[in-house]
């Protein structure tokens, strides 16, 4: 069935997307996924999700929209409707998911002919993982202070640093590094560069261990990695521009290459509902039965219909009063109301909440309180949501700079 | 039908907006409001009756332009569009809190034009010919259930008569007529009565809004034919059932544009009043409080057009999405508010500062036709 907003062509798609993923939807492993790509720690979960994304980009549910000469499939306007029916058939998430949502557009958009042709192909087809070099322990938020350091060697750059918070850097090919080119300016100093990253000389990774216990992130050290110019994405010195380019698809204003599957926010507010109806409540009655508990439930589910609608209408010129305004909220929308979605659950749960992965009796398998743990990086990662507000502030409602 | 996915909104949609956002910059200055609505807090506020805010040549200059036909059928005189189309034009009268009957007699046509009798296609033909109306349909306990309507209509040879009160009818003295929900034996009926009749008489509230005015409406031995009766008995209920989606859009509409002036002129005062020496906008402590008020008030908006669209073209959804419209919207009007006079410190505590005619007006409006946990409370019925 066609959706309401479909041109003839997307409905023709969606209908495709809906047949293929009913007949690939892959069977359940053995062992437990993770709830993103993010957090893939062992080899079983890399091929299970590594051997989907290739499938999935072979039906041209992946790169949709990218030119056939880059490992697309030459579409516009279709990337969306697989990523929603990805979503809506609760299939396994994209394991190349910096890659498809951060690289794959940045290298689009700045790279030349040739890094197109060379990088986008097997990151589509996630045979080449891809992770993001931008936080440091010194520039986190502070995303322009980045130390480190490229310094020109001819037709080489060599490279020394320090990278943290760096998401599948532990399976990843290539990296999508911004550096510091010169100390003179904290913004004009700046370039980008693609640099490799497994069994390479000078590159070091080394595993984080998150609040929940799982590994996924990680620290990568440079010790004078030699990075030939060719690699280097755009002018020396525009780095901020191209870092842009990345944030804006990394917070959700633009579109990647697709990045569909997992769970949706929809989906989330369903099952909440479903656990608020089964949690018997001290007492005897449901936690649905509890008006406080039950309004907080609709709270959620009206702010993820609206999140919905707000996402539809930010397509509407005429009903957006500033251009930025709508796509700019996205990342604060959406990390909030995952955290407000797993709090609420926990406060369902009660005393149930404290059971974790791996207890037997657990609710819902202890992904709640997983989920709730979990939460954080997405209010943290990407410029934390309290620089997501500045910049609200200031881009879009004209208020003073904060320092 | 398919629901659009630009909800609607189109050419003719944005042109009527653009016309009502003009019309009401150059016509309603915040100075000029001042002198309708806040001139003198005295007589707000200790004149044995609250005085009617009511530029009447504005509003007969806005009926002027159309705008109490915009959703009335053409055969009825009016110019049918959409409810997208009104609730841009009830957005843009909150935003600049337009002290008028348009909201009331906008809500009353949604009801009238679910009745569908001739007594009722009379009654839109004299909105659309410029005559204002008020639903008459809430009683003591403040719903408008017609089980809960306090007003009795007793059948007599020829037609009904009314005796009771109706509470809580808005621009009760701006309305040339109200539509009245009365209980008859043979069950609920909405009757047409004008605000002059015999045995009609308009009690006006006191209410914190300086921009509307509110009133019960007692009928004693009212007369109604049987021409003015626009839903018998059993098609009552069913009328109203059919308006509240638009109803209830409407009403958040007008929150939604009351919301945008909050926002934008408290951003404005972030922007220019220096403490410390800075703006004060630089401050983080008042820089994200207003994106907050701007992230509400965006998620109501976009409910709004939702709810519109789905009024428009596919009913179904409707009551669904304008419950969560107006849920959201009472809550982001709550909070826009306190926001609004907190961030301009103690001039936004003055009646000198035109803050509070916006945080009245948003007040009524929380309440109006439900409030927020009234309405989540009913969707979860549907869960």
């Amino acid at each position: 069935m066609a959706e309401r907003t479909d041109t003839k062509e997307q409905a023709e798609f969606r209908e495709y997307c809906r047949r293929w993923l009913a007949e690939n939807r892959p069977a359940p492993p053995s062992f437990r996924l993770p709830i993103s790509a993010i957090e893939v720690m062992t080899d079983d979960q890399f091929r299970y999700l590594h051997d989907w994304q290739k499938k999935c980009h072979g039906a041209g549910l992946v790169g949709t929209d990218y030119p056939k000469e880059y490992g697309g499939h030459g579409h516009k306007g279709l990337q969306s409707i697989a990523i929603q029916e990805m979503g809506r058939a609760g299939v396994p998430y994209m394991l190349n998911i910096i890659g498809l949502n951060m690289a794959a557009p940045t290298i689009l958009v700045h790279g030349t002919e040739e890094q197109k042709r060379r990088y986008l192909p097997p990151l589509l087809s996630s045979d080449e993982i891809w992770c993001q070099g931008f936080s440091e322990p010194g520039a986190g938020s502070d995303l322009a202070g980045v130390q480190t350091s490229a310094v020109r060697d001819g037709d080489n750059w060599i490279i020394n640093g320090h990278k943290v918070w760096t998401s599948l850097a532990h399976f990843a090919s290539w990296m999508i590094l911004l550096s510091r080119t010169s100390s003179d300016d904290k913004y004009k100093g700046l370039t980008y560069f693609v640099v490799p990253i497994s069994g390479t000389d000078g590159v070091t990774v080394r595993p984080l261990i998150k609040i929940t216990g799982e590994t996924g992130f990680n620290e990568v050290l440079f010790e004078d990695l030699v990075v030939p110019d060719k690699m280097r994405l755009d002018e020396v010195g525009k780095g901020w521009n191209v870092a842009m380019t990345t944030l804006t698809y990394e917070r959700g204003a633009a579109e990647g290459a697709g990045s569909g599957g997992g769970i949706s926010i929809d989906e989330r507010v369903r099952q909440l509902v479903r656990l608020a109806k089964a949690t018997r409540r001290p007492g005897g009655k449901t936690a649905w039965d509890d008006a406080v508990l039950r309004d907080h439930v609709m709270q959620l589910a009206i702010r993820a219909e609206g999140f919905r609608q707000t996402s539809r209408r930010a397509r509407v010129e005429s009903l957006c009063e500033q251009p930025l305004r709508l796509p700019l909220q996205q990342k604060v929308l959406t990390s909030e109301l995952m955290q407000d979605i797993a709090a609420t659950a926990l406060e369902i749960e009660g005393a149930w909440a404290s059971l974790y992965l791996g207890d037997h009796r657990a609710p819902d398998g202890g992904q709640w309180p997983l989920a709730y743990l979990n939460s954080y990086g997405f209010t943290i990662a990407a410029g934390s949501n309290e620089i997501q507000r500045n910049i609200l502030g200031e881009r879009v409602l004209g208020m003073a700079k904060s320092k | 039908m398919a629901q659009p996915k630009n909800f609607g909104f189109g050419p003719d949609e944005q042109m009527v907006r653009d016309q009502a956002s003009r019309f009401l910059k150059d016509n309603l200055p915040v100075d000029r409001l001042r002198t309708l609505v806040a001139h003198d807090h005295h007589s707000a506020y200790e004149s044995p009756v609250q005085p009617v805010a009511w530029d009447q040549k504005l509003w007969r200059d806005a009926v002027a332009l159309g705008w109490t036909g915009l959703g009335i059928p053409e055969d009825d005189g009016g110019v049918a569009l959409p409810l997208v189309a009104l609730a841009s034009v009830v957005e843009e009268a909150g935003r600049a809190a337009f002290p008028s009957p348009l909201l009331s007699t906008l809500c009353a046509t949604e009801v009238l034009k679910a009745c569908e009798t001739a007594a009722a296609h009379a009654a839109l033909a004299e909105i659309a010919g410029g005559a204002a109306a008020s639903l008459a349909t809430t009683g003591e306990a403040a719903s408008w259930e017609t089980a809960d309507a306090d007003v009795t209509a007793t059948s007599i040879d020829h037609g009904f008569v009314l005796d009771g009160v109706a509470h809580f009818v808005q621009d009760a003295r701006k309305a040339a007529f109200f539509v009245v929900s009365a209980q008859s034996k043979g069950g609920a009926i909405l009757a047409r009565v004008a605000a002059d009749a015999p045995g009609v008489s308009v009690d006006p509230d006191r209410i914190a809004d300086l921009t509307r005015d509110q009133a019960s409406v007692r009928l004693q031995g009212v007369d109604v034919k049987p021409d003015h009766v626009v839903a018998p008995a059993k098609l009552a209920d069913e009328a109203l059932a059919k308006a509240l989606p638009s109803i209830l859009t409407l009403v958040a509409a007008d929150i939604c544009g009351a919301g945008e002036w909050q926002l934008q002129t408290t951003t404005e005062y972030a922007r220019t009043r220096k403490q410390f020496d800075h703006a004060i906008g630089f401050f983080q402590a008042v820089k994200h409080p207003i994106v907050n008020m701007m992230l509400d008030l965006d998620r109501a908006r976009s409910l709004v057009y939702a709810a519109a669209c789905a009024v428009d073209h596919e009913p179904a959804d409707a009551l669904r999405l304008a419950r969560m419209a107006k849920a959201a919207a009472s809550d982001a009007a709550k909070f826009l508010s306190g926001r609004s006079i907190q961030l301009h410190g103690g001039i936004g505590f003055t009646w000198e500062c035109d803050v509070h005619i916006w945080v009245k007006r948003q007040q009524h409006s929380q309440f109006l036709w439900g409030d927020a946990t009234w309405h989540r409370a009913r969707l979860a019925e549907a869960y």
